[in-house]
This record gives structure tokens, C-alpha cells and sequence, in this order.
């Protein structure tokens, strides 16, 4: 007869440090973070990158959206902007190239009393990341997920990412870019995004704005914001900067964001496009189909234990 | 059983032999449901508290290619499938001549003579051979079309007449097995397996009856080792598991997506490998075990994410049912070649644990221990069996599932202070906290991929990489003086030490009662526990002249398969020695014995 030679004990979760009791503070008595408190380490990015603004704006809506360290759930992959779990002060994870949105789908999945943000940049996610991108997108799980979009390899020092413009000189590419770059707005909306909003890291109210619809939406939400890279790409973004000259320009009211065809239109519009939500739908989530085979399975097997669930399948190979 | 056919003549009343076991080897193609019979028979054996052990193989194709089942029942101790069988049923011209070889002297071949024309003079005073229209019959007992449906249950029904089996308990079978579908299915089922059953085997003079099980005192189960990973790790309290399909890994996966709901857990297909153990190690992160698992290819693909799980210490168990490899490789043929993966696949220096199951009834609980260790030392456990333990079907008595099933989900209540990567914590392993965890200091931790600080902060100090290489390699070795030295199978001293892992213990330990019983100093070791290795090894090795590492993979450039290369670089010690094949094919017992001779020499 067989039998275990590690028994089930229940683990003290944190090893060795005493479990000094908290009293259970309700949320009512508790003040909004500042930012002093909800910043950890100071970024790694080089003065006057974009990246700077997006974190700033992140610490801004879990300023004003009451949110508490201990539901604030930070995920990234790989890259300049993927440091960023490091300078939240609150749960994180900085996981391998381009699988951040696997990661985070994990979590999403089986933790569904969080909201799971991934923040990373174009590399990870349209290049090294691609499929990830389709699928989470397609299965619509219920994450937001920022892409700091930079045009350039930042981490790494100026090599082509995936939406480098065409003819863009850089290390791999001393004679200019010649492949067509991905237009992440087409990217997300043919997916089967259910969430597409654009925004720019020098915009810093429509940033919020868009952060926080994307957190409302009941599906995955998607947000490119341009960030510039001052160090490799600069200037890269100066059409869509009014203070350069450029013009952001919003999408007109008049949109339908329901509307697939229009929102993929409005993806074709000449360079520095248009901002705001592309696109808008619900769609039942995956976080929802899998909630839902759950019910439907429990209820077959409503008031037993585990135990004796599982006793039923032994006894059916009897 | 050889033994006891005796030469007759027709038309003279049936003797009924009794006989300690028997092995039958069922022949056909993949389409003919001879997996259907070899599982009934096994089942049944299970229900008569006899022992059993199974063997197939399945051709890699969707559908056709010529396919076997073995089934060897026995009221005793039964350690393999069996090397040579006692009977052979055989659909085909081309079963009947690749099979016969398989048959013991003496043995009977029971054939379609629909289908088998051509009988070779010679094989006729090696072998009893025994012909019946299968075909035609099953046809003629039921309708249709004269296809192939319904032949398997018929040949069921001549092999329980022959082995004058337990009827009522076949037809409950037989029913369970096609319930839920049309009545008319069932009755057709019956009426098949009736007809074989009553189908006059005039050549047929002798019939068998097994010998009642020794196992009277427990209830068995009856599954194949891959039913019984699911099981255990439904067991273990793990509610979410992600991975993608590939052989002979899928039958895992499929079966926790259709069981996990039921206890508000999730199995979810992923777009790719890497995307399947980065949902699990995300899920593991969110505060309980999660698995997921895959076969040769699939394993190369997911070791980025696990060097990932070894430096942030995530607990997570990944399942390799190991296939013949490399690349593609031989998708459906057993192969012990993923130990060197498994240990150390990967970039940089990542510590995991690695523990092989060596037969159904121990994938359950190994699947159990599998997530007790990646929680309690906070690391990825493989879980490491193979191709030949996961498709057989073997019976085993029924675990305790009242004591067994534990909870694991996680604790979220607020604590104090919390440091995961504590180089100060007394036991000296890491634990992590759920994200929904308050921390009344207001300092979260990070998980990374990056070398880190003790809240997971990333570092460039010499000094910390040295100090956190040290605390993932040390909680393993911590481990490894924790686990249970092995116990010789045998005499604790001799001339040969035979060491093996995974699917060959039940091969090793009959090859070991068959040499003891030639009067030869044969003894067997089986490790589980591969990565780390239990302590006190060297002293069971110093018993002993001879230490051959029996595994299914290739010798090597230096002559050593992978097992043994890692006990002969962690002992030092010339006398460990490599036995290895890979021919695709379990370990038969003579192969063992002569090579272990050979070698000894």
C-alpha cells in the first residue's frame, strides 16, 4: 500500500516572521494613497521619458478611485516600461519577455475578486508577445493592459521594434526600416479586443481618463499610449504634441464605438491619428464562461465535499 | 500457463485448467477497439481482486496503423506487462505475423480466419492455433454492414469463455460502458458479446480459469497512470491548471477540464506551451498551486517561464509524461530521455525538484506529493513520468479520500510585515503572499525574474546574487536529508545493485525475483525522489559490486545514460555503470537480465 511521504501540513504563509495580528480596518475609515504612498522605487528611466507621465497618472487614479495597496495588482513583462512594477508600492510582478498577458490571465482567472493591470511596451507586446496579444484579446479576460509604445528597442538601445516607422534608421537597421509596422489599433480590434482606446503620455488628463474607463470595462481593455523614447527615438511623437507644434486631436463625438468597421477606419487615419476610445462592445468575458461552467458543474454536485466529489469519480473506474 | 495446455483431440469435453496468470496480447488495428477489450479485461480483473497491468501502443496516426493491447491478470504480484504472452488475438493478416513472435511456446493464437489466410506449416507444432470467422460472426450476430464494429466485443466474449470469466460482471460492464447512449447500443453490445461467448471452440479442448485474487481485503480502482495524476491533483486541492494539447500529455489536461468545475476550478487551454505555464505560474502567484503539464516539445518551450518559477521561487508542478525524443521524436513510444531537462533544462543556475512516479497507483499520490513539496519549499516540482505509465491500466486499492483531500486555497488576512526572499528566515525558505494580502507596514513585495532583494526588489549586487543563489540551492538540499532513503528491493548486499526510476521499478523487481530465483545476488533499487537525491545512497551502493542505472534513454557520448550520469558525477563511484535502450518499448525482463549479465562479466 501506498502512502505519502509529504503529508498535507498547513504552512505559516509566512515562514518564520511571527504573524503579529492586524485588526481588520473596514474601508470606510481608510484615506485615499498619496502618491508618497503608493511610489516604491525610483524609476530607472532616463529623464523626460514618457514613461514618467503614465506612472504618475497610475498613482493618480488609485488616488482617485479609493484603491488600497493590497488590491492594486501590477504585472510586466520585459523592457524600459515593464520596470514598472517595481515603482508601484503594492502586489507586482515582473515576469519573463512577452508573457506578461499569459501571467496576468492566471491571475485574472482564478483570483476574479482583483483587477489585474499589465503595463509593457511595443516589443512585448507586438512582437516577442504577439499571440498572447490575439488570444487574451480574443478570449476577452477580464484584465487592462497599457502599452507605453515608444517605436523603439529602449532596454536594449535603439533596434527596430514592430511599429518602428517604415524607413526608420536604427542598429539593426542602418539603411532604414523596411517592414511595414503593426498599427496597434487594427491589431487589438481585429483580436476581438473588446476595449481599444489610444492615448499620449503628454496628454496627461485624457491618459487618466482612458485609464479609467479601460478599468471600468468589464472585459480586456486595451490602451496604446505614445510614450517617447527621448533617448533613442526623440521627437518621435512631436505631431501629436501641441506644444511642438503638433495637434492631438480627439476622435469626434459623433463616433459609434460599437461600430467595428468605423473604429477600423479610424485606425487608417494618417499619422499622428486621432486619441480616445476607438472601440467599445461587452462581450461575455472568459472570467464570465468560466464562472458560469462552474455554476453549472457545482450544482450537479450541490452539498457534497471535495472528498466526495472526487469519491465518485473512483467509484465510476471500480 | 505453457505448462499446462495438454494435447487433445477434438469433440473431447473441455478441461478446465486452473492457472496463477495469464498475459494476452490483443492484436489489430487502432480502429478496431481493442484498447475497449484490453480495458474491460482489465477492469474486470480489478473487480476480482486480482492484479493487472496493461500495456499498448497506439500509432501516432488519427486513425489505422496497427495497434496492440496487452493485458497481463494475475491473482498474484504483477510487476509488468509481461514479455512473453500466453495468448495472442489476432485481427489481421499482418497482427498474426508480427505478434506471433510475442506468443510463448506453446501459446495459443486465437485468429480471425476471416482475415488471417495464411498460416505458415511450421508455426502450427509451435503454437495452438485456434480459428474463428470473427468477422462473419460478428456480422451475423448483430447485422449491419459487415465492418469492423462490434468484432472487439465479440472476440471479448470467446476470451471470456475461454478464460472462463465472470459473465454477469461483463455484461455490467458492458453496460456502464455504453450507458447514457441508445438501448439499442447496449442490447447490440450484449447480444455480440453473448454470441462469442457461445460460440462452440471446437478446436478448443482445453479452458482456463484464473485463480482467485490474493487482494480479497480492500476495494481496487481501476485507471491508467494519466487518470491518476488528474486525480491526485484534484486531491491536492489544485483548482487551476492551463495547457495545450500534445501526446501523450492531452488525456491530463482533458480530464481536469472536465472534472475542475465541479470543484470551482478551471483548466484552460492556452494559445501555446508558454502561454500555458505562464497562466498556471499567474494563477500560483494569486495564492494556490496551479499545474500544468505536456509532453516532449512542449516541455523545451515552457523552460524559460520555469527558470522564471525557480528564481522567484513560485510554487507550481508541471506534469512531463515523457515521449520519445528529440524534436517531434517518436510521439506515441515510451522514452526516459527528459531527466536531463527536467533537472536542469534551462538557463542559469534554477533548482527545482523532480519526482518520477513508478506506477499507476503512485502517480495519485506522487501528484499529491508533487504539490506539497512546491509549496512547502515554495518551488516548481516535475513531475516526471513517462508514455508507458501513463496509457496502462493498472488496479490499485482505493485510497482514503476523506483523509487525503486537503485544502490549500489561499489565506488573504492581513499580516504585519512581510519580506518573501527573507535571507534571515530560520528555515531558510521563501514564502509568498497573495496579492489581495494586506501589509499593515504599507511595503508590498514583488515577484521577479530578476535578481532580487529580500522584497523582490531588483539588484546588481555581487553580494545578494551570491547570497540568493545560495538560499534557492540550500532549501533544496534541505530537502534532500529530508527524503526517505530508498529501500533495496532484495538482499541489501550482492554482486548487482540493478538502480532504476520511473516506469522500470515493476521491470526491475521482477528481473530481480527471476535472477534470485537462477541463484544469482540480484538486487533492485527504484529512486523517486530525482532532483535532489535522497541522502544514503553511497552506502546502499557499497553493498554491492556491481551498480547498473536501468533507464530508456541513449548511453550517451561517455557511455552513461542520464540517471546514471548524475549518480556517477554526485558519487564518484566507477562501479555505477548504464543499462540503456531506446527501442521505443518498455523493458522487457530478459533484456535486463542479459545485459546486466553481459555487463558483469
Amino acid at each position: 500500500m501506498n502512502s505519502l511521504a509529504f503529508p498535507f501540513v498547513p504552512l505559516s504563509r509566512t515562514g518564520t516572521i511571527p504573524l503579529s495580528p492586524v485588526p481588520p480596518l473596514p474601508d470606510t475609515d481608510r484615506k485615499p494613497l498619496t502618491k508618497k504612498e503608493v511610489s516604491a522605487d525610483h524609476p530607472t528611466w532616463c529623464p523626460g521619458c514618457g514613461d514618467f507621465s503614465v506612472l504618475a497618472l497610475y498613482f493618480k487614479m488609485i488616488e482617485k478611485r479609493k484603491l488600497w495597496h493590497e488590491k492594486i495588482t501590477t504585472v510586466a513583462g520585459i523592457g524600459c516600461s515593464s520596470r514598472f512594477p517595481y515603482f508601484v508600492q503594492a502586489h507586482g510582478a515582473h515576469y519573463i519577455h512577452g508573457r506578461a498577458l499569459p501571467f496576468a490571465s492566471g491571475i485574472s482567472l482564478s483570483r476574479p475578486d482583483l483587477h489585474v493591470f499589465v503595463f509593457g511596451g511595443d516589443g512585448d507586446a507586438f512582437s516577442i508577445g504577439g499571440n498572447h496579444f490575439n488570444h487574451t484579446a480574443r478570449k476577452n479576460i477580464k484584465l487592462t493592459y497599457v502599452v507605453m509604445d515608444n517605436q523603439v528597442y529602449g532596454l536594449t538601445k535603439n533596434q527596430t521594434s514592430p511599429t518602428t516607422p517604415l524607413g526608420r534608421k536604427s542598429k539593426t537597421d542602418a539603411w532604414g526600416n523596411a517592414d511595414r509596422p503593426i498599427n496597434p489599433m487594427k491589431q487589438a480590434i481585429s483580436a476581438g479586443a473588446t476595449f481599444v482606446g489610444r492615448t499620449s503620455a503628454t496628454s496627461p488628463n485624457h491618459v487618466l481618463e482612458m485609464m479609467e474607463a479601460a478599468m471600468d470595462h468589464d472585459g480586456f481593455s486595451f490602451i496604446e499610449c505614445l510614450s517617447e523614447c527621448v533617448e533613442f527615438f526623440p521627437g518621435a511623437f512631436d505631431a501629436a504634441i501641441p506644444r511642438k507644434g503638433g495637434k492631438f486631436e480627439l476622435i469626434p463625438p459623433t463616433h459609434d464605438v460599437t461600430d467595428e468597421y468605423a473604429a477600423y477606419r479610424l485606425s487608417d487615419n494618417p499619422w499622428p491619428g486621432q486619441f480616445g476610445i476607438f472601440y467599445k462592445v461587452n462581450r461575455p468575458t472568459k472570467n464570465a464562461s468560466e464562472a458560469k461552467i462552474i455554476a453549472d458543474h457545482k450544482a450537479k454536485v450541490a452539498g457534497l465535499a471535495d472528498w466526495q466529489i472526487l469519491q465518485k469519480s473512483f467509484d465510476r473506474m471500480k | 500457463m505453457s505448462s499446462t495446455i495438454a494435447s487433445g483431440t477434438p469433440g473431447q469435453v473441455p478441461q478446465i485448467s486452473q492457472i496463477p496468470e495469464a498475459v494476452i496480447r490483443i492484436a489489430g488495428n487502432s480502429q478496431d477497439g481493442i484498447q475497449a477489450i484490453g480495458g474491460f479485461l482489465a477492469r474486470l480483473a480489478g473487480r476480482s481482486e486480482q492484479e493487472v497491468m496493461t500495456f499498448m501502443t497506439i500509432p501516432s496516426t488519427i486513425s489505422g496503423g496497427p495497434s496492440i493491447f496487452q493485458v497481463r491478470i494475475g491473482s498474484g504480484e504483477v510487476l509488468s506487462a509481461g514479455d512473453e504472452a500466453d495468448m495472442l488475438l489476432a485481427f489481421y493478416q499482418h497482427s498474426y505475423e508480427n505478434h506471433l513472435g510475442s506468443l510463448k511456446k506453446g501459446g495459443i493464437v486465437l485468429y480471425d480466419s476471416d482475415h488471417v489466410k495464411e498460416i505458415q506449416p511450421e508455426n502450427l507444432s509451435k503454437y495452438r492455433h485456434v480459428g474463428v470467422a470473427i468477422s462473419g460472426l460478428t456480422v451475423e450476430a448483430i447485422g449491419g454492414s459487415g465492418r469492423d464494429k462490434g468484432k472487439n466485443v465479440f472476440a471479448l466474449g470467446l476470451l471470456a469463455r475461454m478464460f472462463d470469466l465472470s459473465v454477469p460482471k461483463l455484461h455490467k460492464l458492458l453496460e456502464e460502458r455504453f450507458a447514457g447512449k441508445d438501448p439499442a447500443i447496449v442490447e447490440n453490445a450484449l447480444n455480440c458479446f453473448n454470441a462469442g461467448y457461445n460460440y462452440t471452440l471446437a478446436t478448443a479442448h482445453e479452458l482456463f480459469c484464473l485463480k482467485p485474487g490474493e487482494n480479497v481485503d480492500h476495494n481496487q480502482v481501476v485507471m491508467s497512470g494519466n487518470e491518476a495524476i488528474a486525480l491526485g491533483l484534484l486531491a491536492a486541492g489544485v483548482r487551476f491548471g492551463a495547457g495545450y494539447p500534445i501526446t501523450p500529455w492531452s488525456d491530463i489536461m482533458e480530464m481536469l477540464r472536465r472534472e475542475l468545475p465541479k470543484y470551482g476550478g478551471s483548466f484552460i487551454q492556452g494559445e501555446d506551451e508558454i502561454a500555458s505555464i505562464s497562466m498556471a505560474i499567474g494563477a500560483s502567484y494569486g495564492g494556490r498551486v496551479a499545474v500544468t503539464g505536456s509532453s516532449g516539445p512542449g516541455i523545451s518551450l515552457k523552460t524559460e517561464a520555469l527558470g522564471w518559477a525557480s528564481m522567484a521561487e513560485m510554487p507550481l508542478v508541471i506534469i512531463d509524461v515523457q515521449r520519445g525524443g528529440p524534436s517531434t521524436g517518436m510521439p506515441t513510444s515510451v522514452e526516459q530521455s527528459d531527466l536531463n531537462i527536467a533537472c536542469f533544462g534551462g538557463h542559469g543556475d534554477s533548482p527545482r525538484v523532480v519526482l518520477a512516479p513508478s506506477n499507476v497507483e503512485d502517480c495519485f499520490y506522487t501528484a499529491i506529493e508533487a504539490v506539497n513539496l512546491a509549496r512547502k519549499y515554495s518551488t516548481p516540482v516535475i513531475l516526471l513520468t513517462d508514455q508507458g505509465i501513463a496509457t496502462r491500466i493498472e488496479a490499485f486499492p482505493e485510497p482514503d479520500l476523506k483523509k487525503i483531500c486537503q485544502d490549500i486555497s489561499p489565506d488573504l488576512s492581513p499580516i504585519a510585515d512581510h519580506k518573501p526572499y527573507d535571507l534571515s528566515a530560520a528555515d531558510g525558505i521563501t514564502r509568498h503572499i497573495a496579492p489581495g494580502t494586506r501589509v499593515a507596514t504599507g511595503k508590498y513585495p514583488v515577484v521577479t525574474g530578476l535578481e532580487h532583494d529580500e522584497l523582490g526588489h531588483p539588484t546588481g549586487s555581487p553580494k545578494l546574487h551570491i547570497a540568493m543563489t545560495s538560499k534557492r540551492r540550500n532549501k533544496l538540499k534541505k530537502l534532500g536529508r529530508e527524503l526517505p532513503v530508498p529501500k533495496v528491493y532484495g538482499p541489501p548486499e550482492g554482486q548487482i545493485l540493478l538502480v532504476g526510476w520511473g516506469s522500470a521499478q515493476g521491470p526491475i523487481q521482477e528481473a530481480v525475483k527471476t535472477a534470485r530465483a537462477a541463484g544469482e545476488a540480484v538486487s533492485g533499487l527504484h529512486i523517486k525522489y530525482i532532483n535532489p537525491l535522497p541522502e544514503g545512497l553511497e552506502q546502499i551502493f557499497e553493498g554491492f559490486r556491481h551498480v547498473f542505472v536501468v533507464e530508456l534513454n541513449d548511453e550517451g557520448l561517455y557511455g552513461y545514460g542520464q540517471l546514471a550520469a548524475v549518480l556517477r558525477a554526485r558519487y564518484c563511484n566507477p562501479k555505477i555503470r548504464g543499462i540503456t535502450k531506446v527501442d521505443g518499448l518498455t523493458w522487457k525482463i530478459r533484456e535486463i537480465l542479459d545485459l546486466a549479465r553481459a555487463l558483469a562479466k
